[in-house]
Order: C-alpha cells, then structure tokens, then sequence
C-alpha cells in the first residue's frame, strides 16, 4: 500500500480555543451547535479484528463518519523470502498465509510451480489434492462463520463450530502428520498418499458435521435478533464487488456468479457435481448464507470425491525432477544421484512467468512466478484474496454504527496472515 | 429503642445478604460456567472441590491476590467510587424482598416496609451512577462509550421497568411486598390463579395484562443487568470490555459479582411480584394471614420454596445469554422506547379498564 498522509483535526476544544481557529461565530445560536469526532483507535490488538487489523475510526457518536484501516502489522515478507529459497523449500511459508486453509495453500502453490514446469498430477494426485481443498474450506469457513458468531453475540456458535474443525484437525494429523502448519504437497505431488482408514474417518466426519451446521442454522439463520444485526447492513452492490476486486464469498454474496472452480477448473473439478450459492443484496446476511452453502457443496464434493477415488499413482512420473522415492535413493546409484542435485540445486525449471489463481476459501488466491531458470524463482508475488476484500473497507463503513464494524469485518472474514503476507 | 429489633435485624441481614445472597452470587457465576459449558459441549470448571463447586472461592482469592493497578490517567476518586456503587444499591435492595413466610415469630424480610416496590426502582437506579462514573472516570475511550451506552440504556429500560409493575399493583391494591406475597398464598400467584379468589372469571382475565406485565419486566431485568442480549455497554467484541475495561482486582469483581447480584435481586422481585414469593401452589403451608403464627418448618420450608423459585429464574437468565446474539444500539432504544414502553403504558390502561368493568358499581 503507498503510503499516505492524512490531515488530523484538532479535536480538543480548549486546544482549538488556544488555536483560535474557527471561533467565529462559534456557537453563537444553538442551530450551530460545534460537536467534536472522536477519533476510535481499533486494533491491532482487539477482539473484534480477528488478527493484527488497525482501524482507526472516526465516530461522530455512534456513527463513523471515516474509517481507516492500517495493515502490515504481520508482514514478514513472504515474497522476498521466497526468492531466496528453492521452489519445495517455500511449501511451509504458503501454511502460514491463510493459517486457517494451509491444505489450500499448499495446493494453490504446488499448482503454481507445476504450471511454471508444465506438469500434470496422476488423477488420484489430482482427486487427493481436491480432498484437501474442501477439507481446508470447510475448516476455514467454520472458523469465520464461529467467530462471526461470537462478534454478533453468540459465543455458543464458536463452540460448536470449533468442535468439527477439531474434528478435521484430527484429519489433518492422519493426512500430514501435522495439525495446523500442513505443508502437505511438493512440486509434483504429495508427501505420501491418504493413510489407511482415511476416507473412513472422513465420512464419518461428513455424517457428523452436517447436523451440527443444521444446528448451527436454526441457532442463527431465522433468529430476528441476528437478521438485525447483519440484513441490509454493509451492502456492497455488484459492481462495487467487481470494481474493488473482491473474490471469494464475499464476491458471490453479491450475485457475482464467479467461481475460479467451474469457471477456471482446475484439479478434477470438473469431474464433481456442485453449486455455486450466490446472494442477492450483497449485505452481511447474504455473505453468510454463502459460506453456510458453500460447506454443504464441499461436503457433496467430499463425498463424491471418495466414492470414486481412483487408483494409481499420486505424484508425477519424472524422478529426475522430483524427489525420488526413499527406498530406491537407499538402494540406486542413479535415484541417489538425482536425490543429491534436487536437494542441492532444486528442480530445474524453464524460464518465463506464470500465474496461477485457486478458489481458495477466502477468494482467489493467486501465485505469480517469474522464473529466469533454475532452482529459485526470480520473483515470486502472492495475489492474497484478505488484502484484496479488505480494500473495499473504508467505503463499507462510512456512515454506518459502531456495533457494525464488528458484523461487517466478521462477515468479511478475512485473515491478516495472507493480507499482510 | 427496642434491642430485640436490633439483634433479629442484624441476624436477618447477616443471615439473609452475607451469608447466602452473597455465596449466591458465587456460586451463580459457576452455575454460569457450568450450565454454558453444558450447552456448548464443554466441560466446565470441575477441577476444584466437587463438580469444581469450589470454583468461587477459587476466583474469590485470584481477585483477591491480583495487583490492584489504578492507571495513571484516571480521576481517582470517582474511579474508585464507581465499584462500591455498583454492589451496593444491588445490596441494599434486598433489605425490602421477603424471602420467607416467619421463623420463630420474626418476618423474613429485613425491613418491612409499606413501600417495597418503590424503594427498590429508587435504589437500583443508583446503580447506573455506578457504570456511569466507571466510564466517565477511566479517561479512556472505549470505557466512555460504554459509559454512555449504558446510561441511556438503563434509564430507558428504567422507565419499562416501572411502569411493567404498574398494573400489577393495581391488582393487588398494596404496595408492602411481605402483604402481597401472602395475598398470592392465599388467592392464586398473580401468574397462576388457580386458587382461591383467584379461581374466578377476573382472576382469569386478569393473567393477560399480567403475563404482559412479566414479559416486559423480565426482558427489562436484562437490559438492567447489562446481560445478553443487552450488554451493550461492555460488549466485549466493540467495546473491549466496555466500562470496566481499565480495572481490574477486586474493583473488577465488584463489577462483576454486582451483575450477578442485580440479576438475583431482579429474579428476587420476579418471584415475589410474580410468582408468588415464598408461598407454595394452593397456598400448602401458608399462614392465614400476615400476623398469624407459623411452625418454624414450615418458615424453612418458605425460605427454601423462596429461593428454588429465584434459582429457576437465574437459570433461565444463563440460559438466554448463551443462547442469543446481541442487540446494536439503536434496535435496543428502538425496543425499548417504541415497544416497550408503549406496550407497558397500554397495559396499564388495560388493567385499569378491567378492573373497573369487574368492579363496577351495580347500578
């Protein structure tokens, strides 16, 4: 974001006495009676921010009349660390964007650089990967959906959705190894196929988790207090959403029917039956309805996923470019020496520029590589669906109640790992 | 000056305020925890004593032991005021509640005066000096905000508050509380008129503009407590923690515990105007009238009767807060002032209206 300067007022009356400014005709009649603003800091370290977000806004009493969000206060510089690094040794750094969807991340990113070498996963890589995605969807939308809930009021909500997500938290254990910090994929395929008993324990899940979100639905859904809180409140019109770029729910919620898996497919996508929910008002209501259909369709596509899970090999063939199999690096001369070289050098890949977009929870979650060859991208740039959703922010909450910044930057439901990379 | 009235009072208070309004209030913040860990599938403190009852004094000596920090950018006096004034008034309206029928001769309420219902409003709506000075005194924002918040807010429910009972003591023609909860005994609770005089066309009527009466108290009674669906002044997701944001220590349980208390001498007032107070259904147990003499188990029984009716109301109070999500702002003035209050002022009119169609002069 470019830096910019803003005009402070002086909003103490003494002070401005002392100024002696404006003091014409200062409250002379009671038509011109002279409030002040109150300027609100909010964040980087408030419940309601969901992370590290600075607002700094300006209330005139309960109405804000600007708002001002400040960013960056978890930048690491994801960006530049990758240009330092080889293209697999990146993998942990996309868990920690959007920390609560590493599985997407780590799909999104593998795809990216497989799309730089021009590669193609088996289709039971392919339908893993898919997997994957959802499980991650689910996870974050019911992390957003809970803690939108408890901005609103209703802690129990957050409870009960934190209960599934440990549920899937449990299945990342048994994928990954790992709970929350995934680093599942590499360039060319997984770290290992699903473990025995995996699609069980997932169906189970499923079978689990769709009473608990019809629970979920009638503690909010119909619930008049609720429709208050969020119905014609923090409106964005279709154009509006396709002005500010904003991808995701966020963009669906307002009617755009713009979903990067059908309307980009990628993975095995195509091969799955589902809907794409889209709202109609484009206000914080219609946002949550999305994301509560949105995990239904995931379901479906779960379920789909594993009844027709094909067999086969999971990563790609060529093991001069990608990390041969343990066992034969222990036994071959030759996998020993590829071993070496990609461990040393990295993957070779050709030179030119990509860009890859996946429908990751929070929007389009975009990675651009320019390669000049070799093991190390020349540039490497995150298009972060948080930052882009968050841009539209100062125009949402001009004008409108302090209690709905809370509604509106919990529908946004955004993540200040991946904004501020 | 008669020391006899001195020592029972004494009792009364020490018995009836400190040694179980107050352990009410404790262990109302655990069946808190509990009951909301019930309903989100948690488990709840279970840690310390039995079914982690312990838990109060557990907290009582964490408040206890904290660093008693007062910022530097207060006004102190006021800031250390506005604890004091918050549990206080909750207190003090205890003193009017009869919280049983008699033991050994004595009546169970501490001061029994002809006024109850008023000397309650008048004291508790001290308590919004109390949030008011805690936001005003912390010099800080979000303390303000909801200072300002829940003056309005108060006042406004206040006003509902008040007039929701208007009617009732229409009906009962009396303004002693100890007097009204004997009536009940004897003729049927004012929700639940199913004995004597109460067992009449009247009576039956009569439960309408009461049961609107109830429902407008009780939701008032939220508003009043600063609970869900009502906390706005210290809605923790805008506001931090509204007032109470710069205190902490035993200044911070003051706050706290005085929700806890206002809710149970709300419930307190509920059961005695609504519910019958100490008295069980078809009056089992109760004396004839106000002055006639009682076994000193049965005077146990009321006392118990009494504070089962105010535990059921405090559950029902936990159960809406972790069940509901909050109000903003202006749909709360909206309900309060549009909705309330005129149904409140109807309800009145209606209840006057009745009663004088019922009691009419035949002509």
């Amino acid at each position: 974001m470019a830096p910019k300067t803003r005009e402070l007022e002086i909003h103490d009356t003494a002070a401005r006495v002392a100024a002696g400014t404006d003091m014409e005709g200062y409250q002379q009649t009671t038509e011109d009676l002279v409030g002040e603003k109150l300027v609100l800091n909010m964040g980087p370290s408030h419940p309601a921010t969901h992370g590290v977000l600075r607002l700094i806004l300006e209330l005139d009493g309960e109405v804000i009349s600007k708002a001002d969000p400040d960013i960056g206060f978890l930048h690491r510089g994801d960006e530049k660390i990758a240009e330092n690094m080889q293209y697999n040794q990146f993998v942990p750094y996309t868990d920690r964007l959007d920390y609560l969807a590493p599985l997407a991340n780590n799909v999104a990113y593998a795809l990216a650089v497989e799309k730089l070498m021009g590669w193609e996963l088996p289709a039971r890589g392919q339908t893993i990967r898919t997997i994957c995605c959802e499980m991650a969807r689910i996870s974050a939308h019911l992390l957003g959906l809970g803690a939108y809930a408890m901005d609103v009021g209703a802690m129990t909500v957050f409870l009960y959705t934190f209960t599934q997500r440990e549920t899937i938290y449990d299945l990342c254990e048994q994928l990954t190894g790992a709970r929350f910090t995934t680093s599942y994929t590499r360039v060319g395929g997984q770290i290992r196929d699903l473990p025995e008993g995996f699609t069980g324990s997932l169906e189970k899940f499923c079978e689990e988790f769709l009473p608990c979100l019809d629970e979920v639905d009638t503690l909010l859904t119909r619930n008049k207090i609720f429709l208050d809180r969020t119905r014609e409140v923090g409106v964005i019109s279709k154009e509006d959403a396709i002005a500010w770029g904003l991808s995701g729910p966020n963009l669906r919620g307002s009617g755009v029917e713009h979903d990067l898996r059908k309307s980009n497919p990628y993975l095995d996508y195509e091969r799955f039956d589902f809907d794409i929910p889209i709202g109609e008002v484009g206000d914080c209501y219609d946002r949550y309805l999305v994301r509560m259909e949105e995990m239904r369709q995931s379901v479906r596509i779960l379920r789909q996923a594993m009844a027709d899970l094909p067999d086969g090999p999971i990563n790609v063939a060529d093991s001069k470019e990608r990390l041969p199999d343990k066992e034969r690096v222990l036994m071959s001369m030759e996998e020993l020496i590829h071993h070496f070289i990609l461990v040393t050098e990295g993957l070779d890949a050709p030179k030119g520029e990509v860009y890859f977009g996946a429908e990751n929870p929070k929007g389009e979650l975009g990675f651009y590589i320019h390669s000049k060859g070799g093991g190390v991208p020349y540039r490497l740039k995150i298009r972060a669906p948080s930052f882009v959703n968050l841009s539209i922010l100062p125009k949402l909450l001009e004008g409108c109640l302090m209690s709905d910044t809370v509604s509106i930057l919990g529908s946004l439901d955004f993540v200040m790992g991946e904004c501020d990379r | 000056m008669d020391w006899h009235l001195i020592i029972a009072a004494t009792i009364k208070i020490v018995v009836f305020v400190f040694l179980t309004t107050l352990p009410l209030v404790a262990m109302s913040v655990w069946a808190e925890r509990r009951v909301s860990a019930a309903i989100q599938d948690r488990v709840g403190p279970n840690r310390v004593g039995p079914f982690g009852l312990l838990q109060a004094v557990a907290d009582g000596i964490k408040f206890l032991l904290k660093e008693d920090f007062t910022p530097n950018h207060v006004r102190k006096g006021y800031f250390w005021l506005a604890p004091a004034l918050v549990m206080v008034p909750a207190l003090l309206t205890c003193a009017v509640i009869p919280f049983g029928s008699k033991l050994f001769g004595e009546k169970m309420v501490i001061a029994d005066l002809n006024v109850g219902p008023l000397f309650v409003f008048a004291i508790a709506s001290l308590s919004v000096y109390g949030i008011v000075l805690a936001g005003w005194a912390s010099n800080s924002k979000y303390p303000f905000l909801g200072g300002v918040r829940s003056t309005s807010q108060m006042i406004s429910y206040e006003i509902s508050l008040g007039l929701s009972i208007v009617p009732l003591i229409m009906i009962y023609g009396e303004l002693n509380l100890g007097r009204i909860v004997q009536y009940q005994a004897d003729n049927g609770w004012a929700l639940l008129p199913l004995w004597g005089e109460g067992l009449s066309v009247q009576g039956w009527v009569l439960t309408i503009p009461v049961f609107v009466s109830f429902v407008i108290f009780m939701t008032s009674m939220f508003a009043e407590t600063n609970r869900l669906p009502f906390d706005l002044p210290e809605c923790e997701t805008e506001l931090v923690a509204g007032y109470h944001t710069e205190y902490s220590s035993m200044k911070f349980a003051l706050f706290f515990l005085g929700e806890y208390a206002a809710m149970i001498i709300g419930s307190g007032l509920a059961v005695t105007l609504f519910l019958g107070g100490w008295s069980l259904p078809f009056g089992w147990l109760s004396p004839e009238n106000t002055e006639a003499a009682v076994p000193w188990w049965h005077g146990l029984i009321h006392i118990g009767v009494y504070f089962s009716k105010v535990i059921v109301l405090i559950l029902f109070f936990i159960v809406v807060r972790w069940t509901l999500p909050r109000f903003r702002y202006d749909q709360l003035m909206r309900l309060g002032w549009v909705f309330f209050f005129e149904i409140a002022l109807f309800n009145v009119v209606l209840t006057a209206a009745l009663l004088w169609w019922f009691n009419k002069p035949v002509s």
